[in-house]
């Protein structure tokens, strides 16, 4: 690969277990900066369906990762990211469109409160399913892991998405599929191994 | 390559040169590594824009670990140490605006975590956390203690090096990093599985900061130095121009 970059990427390195304290040190119980960044994803009334987001990541022995720190990153109920970069048209300012929340030290499971996104266009013209970005890290994990979250209540936009319609083995698209509960709960469990093991990209 | 996909925005990460997944001598990576390969596909929109961090959020000691959890009047004990540096990209350009976000043990080694077991004491001045924003030539500053080596279930006789956990937001989702620092002539640093986990000597000099006497603050701190490099954004002039050859 022709790679123009002049220096290199600072190697990535594990999280540790003390994740907490850099990131989310009110969770940890360090009284600090008036809040953790990321806890609040909704500033106000916002625009979309509220949605709950709730996962627990596994590994290869089906145990419950209670020291992991997930970020999702997504667009608006328009499409639209809150973000200096966006150039398309101005977000819901009270939505942030990014969340941070450390796996329940005690049960492993992770909850976002968001918004379901609105559709983003692919750079080639072709319209992307609703969907949201993750990114994973932990203790063992030596660079930080990157997926999507898609919704199993959207078949016909997941049906030509590009990225799903990418994905050669079609029998693991389903691990990147949040499933609905009702009451606009869904659920995203992530498997680091095994036979349901989650699609992780190099994005 | 033939793909029917456009060129992301951002290089690819090179995964010749971050550390692999499955590194078996540090045990933990065992079963949390994905034993199926990564799927490559180019960023867009949702990996190359990034949440808004503004100056305001941050408060006058938020980066200043000797006094952010102190007492009034008191302050962190250990050796007194700035670690500064620049955050740049792949292409060489600061990166301004990046949220930088860290955490340590204390000068004994402990950490203030309600799953630290470590024999050595905390200190109540000294919560280990601290958080800055890039300014325009993507440099950054925090004032802390030298954290101590510490002992981790790894092995029988495992030793972390002192080392700064530091935490990473530039201007996209892509480019989210979390890594280490290192301090020049800890002889820990070749011994830990951790650290092993790189695949070369460079990436391990990376990650080693140099004392830097031009910062010291006489009477006071001794400084280290340390660079943090972000995936960088591809240059379409040449890659058009290179394709064209
Ligand atoms: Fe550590």
């Amino acid at each position: 690969m022709n790679r123009s970059g002049t220096l290199k990427e600072s190697p990535s390195q594990t999280a540790g277990p003390y994740v907490h304290i850099g990131c989310t040190p009110n969770l940890a119980g360090l009284a600090m900066y008036g809040g953790d960044l990321g806890a609040v994803m909704k500033t106000g009334p916002v625009q979309g369906q509220e949605i709950t987001l709730k996962g627990t990541v596994y590994d290869g022995d089906a145990a419950a990762l209670k020291d992991a720190m997930v970020e999702i990153w997504q667009a608006d109920a328009a499409g639209l990211f809150n973000s200096a970069n966006e150039t398309r048209g101005k977000a819901d300012p009270n939505f942030t469109g990014w969340g941070r929340s450390a796996a329940d030290m005690q049960t492993g499971e992770f909850v976002f409160d968001t918004i379901k996104p609105g559709c983003v266009p692919f750079p080639d013209g072709r319209l992307q399913a609703p969907h949201i970005s993750v990114w994973i890290v932990a203790r063992g994990i030596n660079v930080g892991l990157q997926t999507r979250l898609y919704f199993d209540d959207e078949a016909d936009a997941n049906a030509t998405d590009p990225l799903l319609t990418h994905i050669a083995d079609e029998y693991r698209v389903p691990t990147l599929l949040a499933k609905s509960e009702g009451g606009g709960v869904y659920r995203f469990d992530i498997h680091l191994q095994g036979p349901q093991e989650t699609i992780f990209l190099d994005i | 390559m033939a793909s029917d996909l456009p060129e992301g925005g951002y290089l690819p990460r090179d995964r010749a040169w971050q550390p692999d997944a499955l590194t078996p001598p540090y045990k933990t990576s065992v079963a949390r590594s994905p034993q199926a390969p990564l799927i490559s596909f180019p960023t867009s929109l949702g990996e190359e824009t990034s949440p808004v961090f503004p100056d305001s959020i941050m408060g006058p000691l938020d980066n200043d670990l000797i006094l952010n959890f102190a007492q009034p009047g008191e302050s962190a004990i250990g050796p007194r140490i700035i670690v500064h540096g620049r955050v740049l990209d792949e292409t060489g350009r600061p990166v301004p605006n990046a949220l930088v976000e860290c955490w340590q043990a204390n000068a004994g080694g402990r950490y203030r975590h309600k799953n630290e077991g470590y024999i050595a004491p905390l200190d109540p001045n000294f919560g280990g956390c601290g958080r800055t924003i890039t300014a325009e030539d993507g440099s950054y500053e925090f004032r802390t203690v030298m954290p101590g080596p510490y002992p981790w279930p790894n092995g029988p006789n495992t030793w972390r090096p002192a080392h700064i956990h530091f935490s990473l937001f530039g201007h996209g989702f892509a480019q989210r990093l979390i890594t280490q620092m290192y301090f020049e002539g800890d002889p820990l640093i070749p011994l830990c599985a951790i650290v092993g986990a790189l695949k070369s000597q460079a990436a391990v000099d990376a990650l080693t900061a140099p004392l830097d006497m031009d910062r010291t603050v006489p009477m006071d701190a001794r400084a280290y130095r340390f660079d943090m490099v972000l995936r960088g954004r591809r240059q379409t002039y040449f890659e058009n121009r290179s394709e064209g050859l």
